[in-house]
């Protein structure tokens, strides 16, 4: 554990991308099995212990500590694992800390109850940064900077081996990637998953920007406003996974037994409903979508409401063929020949979007609004399929966002690299004429859309104008006006103004334009499109 | 005249603290007529002000600092200083007695005991209770009143015992000979206090300072600080200053200045530090958790040892200290001044 937490710091303290690879490798090289299969598994995806959770170690601190004074350090440090490593009180006793796989051990024994006696003892017998280590390595997201991919690569780097080749077999796998391992490192044959559904790594688009492509060289399609899904059969079974390599085939049982032969599609998850493509098969719009999501058990009544589907964009296996080297067009060729033998009730294709020249697609994405969906792709006809973004080759250009001037009412201190900082903000509309006694309504929340420095500011501005505390929550004079962007608006009970936001961000922090001069909820309420 | 109301002589405002009949603010974040000076950090010593009381190491320092204006662009040299010794006591108009005692926070650094009516209040200004080779230690004073800063008042924060971060910077040091080590650090105070350790944990080799440290280490030394051989980074190539140590204000740790640096370690001397989002926020690789203010151990342990009938708590982290008297029932408020930063600690 003491190498371990080593790491764990060094990486936190780390800016530069090539040493925090030197690091993972240097660590994966020199430390034995299964700790470094262990230790990769919390790096790259974030182990699970059903029975320690961020609550768990809440409820023990709040044993050990007054619970205001927790709540008030917790809200400060922005991260529960390293304040409860910092409070937790000093043992008498000098540190003798297990290894990696005996702390697994322990933490994978524990169940709801006897975690509040044995986590106690683990913590006990390590020092701040060895708790520090075991609690985010307990409770999964480590957010030290370090992607799936960095550790993936690093793991590669330590033993020269091919990245593309372990993104392969990774998902198929279980931590501690004792095969991996033995791949890699001790010279044994590679691991066979050619009869699992494993996820293969999505390919991603950058930004299109200011870039202007060629329609010769790139075709259009339209970016639905679903779920990204990829959906994997072989071995006789059916997994469906979302953008990260999730399994989400409980979320979505109706999909698991439509797939007639072994393959691996790319698609869009979508709802029927009559507001996405119209009379081309019609999907509901995100709203509803979102009625299905995150659900581990489907009722029948939802899967009568919210039928699901996949529309589909890609295929990268076919009966055991690979077609991630072909490219886009041969590809695309390839599913609209699948199409006939897999059941409409399930699946449809893509549309291309015919435009004459990038000017004409232009004002085609202009007019997608209407559409409810997100925008355009641009993939280059002759791009191959491959894991994660690439430049050139797949451009996302979404349609512009709506903006509307909301006024700051309530802010929150953010987590991980903003901790400390009032970098969750609730803003509002107003309900009527300001001039005449109308009062702010909450209509959403954004994290994002500023700068360092500019959080500073609006930091500084949320310290010096609170006017009420709530908890970690501040409201504030409501003097500040953001121009918000946002990709769409919906009816919701979440909020009192009865509307919701989706995807907001700051656009522009107004620090010029007086609070009665922000918009209207009215104003806001026309720009629903469900 | 009818008796006055206990304390009524003494009111916080938002931009200071009011000695009501002699018409004097302690450390006003504006210019006044006359004002009470704790130290000489541009928060707290603001220039501008028709008279000050400070000690005379915190009068040289306020001096140094508006006559080259290299720290406050509004400020002003003093109108007219008044130094007054530790364990002076001066009349101020009003009958009111001011005392300046050492608050072991930077050089100079006091606490300021006022009397009227037979009443006692302390207005601590920043203090720290750890030994600090550059300055007076604290000395606790019993009062009424005690007004207690509460920059680092939350329970997280236990700075460890600096030899320990001094081991860290030297192994550091060692460990990389083909580059320096460059440790961000306030430029009064953090910085002298920095080079000072490391003279005590044995370091000899010249110590390269950035130009805005230089007359506050002079400064220091006329003040019979030893800080050893001091140079500065302008005056010599990159090459000389491989497996040097080099200090400058933490703003100028990611600044193009340090780009005339060899490979430095961006290490940051700070309080903070004991928060890696905090480390991570502002790029240090090398955290070293050094701190002129009290801790969280230090702040409760003197409003214990002070005992005093109540406590004001003015700038920092005070809803947690106000929760901690209560639980001890120790009276308490929190006064909301405006102007104090702390970030840089």
């Amino acid at each position: 554990m003491e190498e371990f937490a080593a790491l764990i710091d060094a990486l936190v303290y780390t800016r530069s991308r090539n040493e925090k690879l030197r690091l993972i490798a240097e660590y994966l090289r020199a430390t034995p099995d299964p700790d470094r299969g262990w230790a990769l598994a919390a790096l790259a995806d974030g182990l699970d212990f059903p029975a320690v959770k961020s609550s768990t170690i809440r409820n023990l601190l709040k044993d050990r500590i007054d619970p205001v004074l927790w709540t008030l350090s917790r809200d400060f440090v922005g991260d529960t694992a390293e304040t409860a490593s910092l409070l937790w009180p000093a043992p008498d006793k000098a540190p003798s800390p297990p290894s990696v796989s005996e702390a697994v051990e322990l933490l994978g024994g524990m169940n709801r109850k006897s975690v509040l006696s044995e986590l106690p003892l683990l913590l006990d017998r390590l020092d701040p940064s060895g708790r520090y280590a075991l609690l985010k390595l307990a409770t999964g997201g480590m957010r030290i900077g370090v992607s799936s991919r960095l550790a993936k690569t690093a793991f590669a780097q330590a033993f020269d081996v091919s990245v593309e080749e372990v993104e392969e077999y990774w998902h198929g796998l279980d931590a501690p990637y004792d095969q991996l391992f033995g791949w890699a490192a001790r010279g044994e044959p590679a691991p066979d998953i050619d009869n699992l559904p494993t996820f293969r790594p999505f390919m991603l688009a950058h930004p299109l920007e200011e870039t202007v492509v060629d329609l010769a060289d790139y075709a259009a399609e339209w970016k639905w406003d679903g779920i990204r899904v990829q959906l994997v059969r072989a071995g006789n079974q059916t997994r469906v996974y979302s953008r990260s390599g999730d399994d989400i085939s409980a979320t979505f049982p109706e999909l698991l037994d439509v797939l007639p032969f072994p393959a691996v599609l790319d698609g869009e998850l979508l709802v029927r409903g009559d507001v996405q493509g119209g009379a081309e098969g019609g999907a509901a719009s995100f709203n509803a979508l979102q009625q299905r999501l995150g659900r581990k058990t489907v009722s029948k009544k939802m899967l009568q409401q919210f039928p699901a589907f996949v529309r589909l964009y890609d295929s990268l296996l076919v009966e055991g063929e690979d077609l991630r080297a072909l490219a886009w067009s041969e590809r695309r060729a390839r599913l609209e020949a699948l199409m006939h033998r897999l059941p409409d009730s399930h699946f449809d294709i893509s549309r291309v979007v015919e435009a004459r020249d990038f000017d004409h697609l232009a004002q085609i994405r202009e007019g997608s609004r209407d559409d409810a969906i997100e925008g355009l792709m641009l993939k280059r006809k002759d791009s191959p399929y491959i894991a994660g973004r690439r430049v050139g080759y797949w451009y996302k250009w979404k349609r512009d966002p709506l903006l509307i001037d909301c006024v700051l009412m309530y802010a929150q201190r953010g987590s991980g690299k903003r901790s400390s900082f009032f970098s969750d903000y609730t803003f509002g509309c107003w309900d009527g004429d300001p001039d005449a006694g109308a009062e702010l309504l909450p209509v959403g929340k954004a994290y994002s859309g500023f700068t360092d420095e500019e959080l500073k500011k609006i930091d500084r501005h949320v310290r010096q104008n609170t006017i009420n505390r709530f908890g970690p929550v501040r409201e504030t004079e409501k003097t500040l006006v953001f121009e918000v962007a946002f990709d769409s608006v919906h009816q919701s009970k979440r909020h009192k103004s009865g509307l919701a936001m989706r995807f907001p961000r700051i656009h522009r922090i107004r620090w010029d334009k007086p609070a009665h001069e922000a918009d209207r909820i009215a104003a806001l309420k026309a720009l629903i499109r469900d | 005249m009818p008796a006055a109301a206990p304390f009524s002589w003494i009111r916080p405002e938002p931009w200071g603290i009011h000695v009501v009949p002699a018409d004097c603010w302690v450390d006003p974040s504006r210019a006044v007529d006359h004002a009470l000076v704790t130290h000489g950090h541009a928060d707290h010593a603001r220039g501008g002000h028709g008279r000050t009381v400070a000690t005379p190491e915190t009068l040289a320092i306020m001096e140094l600092r508006y006559r080259t204006g290299a720290e406050n662009d509004a400020g002003q040299i003093p109108h007219k200083a008044v130094p007054v010794e530790y364990g002076e006591t001066i009349r101020l108009p009003g009958g009111v007695d001011a005392t300046y005692i050492p608050a072991g926070h930077v050089l100079g650094s006091a606490q300021i005991l006022l009397e009227h009516a037979g009443e006692r209040v302390v207005v601590t200004g920043d203090y720290k209770r750890r030994a600090d080779p550059t300055c007076a230690p604290f000395e606790v004073a019993p009062c009424d009143i005690f007004i207690t800063e509460a920059t680092f008042g939350l329970p997280v924060f236990c700075h460890p015992p600096i030899e320990e971060e001094m081991a860290k910077l030297l192994e550091r040091l060692a460990a990389h000979p083909d580059r320096c080590v460059l440790v961000g650090a306030y430029a009064l105070g953090k910085a002298q206090r920095v080079i000072a350790e490391l003279r005590a944990a044995g370091h000899r080799q010249p110590i390269y300072l950035h130009g805005a440290m230089e007359k506050m280490c002079r400064l220091y030394e006329q003040h019979g600080i030893d800080l050893g051989e001091l140079r500065l980074v302008s005056d010599h190539a990159k090459e000389e200053m491989r497996g040097h140590v080099v200090i400058s204000p933490p703003g100028a740790l990611n600044d193009r200045w340090s780009r005339r640096l060899p490979e430095p370690v961006t290490a940051m001397a700070s309080g903070w530090m004991r928060v890696r989002q905090r480390a991570r926020q502002r790029n240090v690789e090398l955290p070293l958790v050094i701190s002129d203010h009290a801790d969280w151990g230090e702040l409760t342990r003197t409003i214990e040892e002070v005992d005093a009938q109540e406590n004001w708590i003015t700038h920092g982290r005070e809803d947690a200290l106000l929760r901690w008297c209560q639980l001890h029932q120790r009276r308490a408020r929190a006064l909301a001044l405006v102007g104090y930063e702390d970030e840089d600690d």
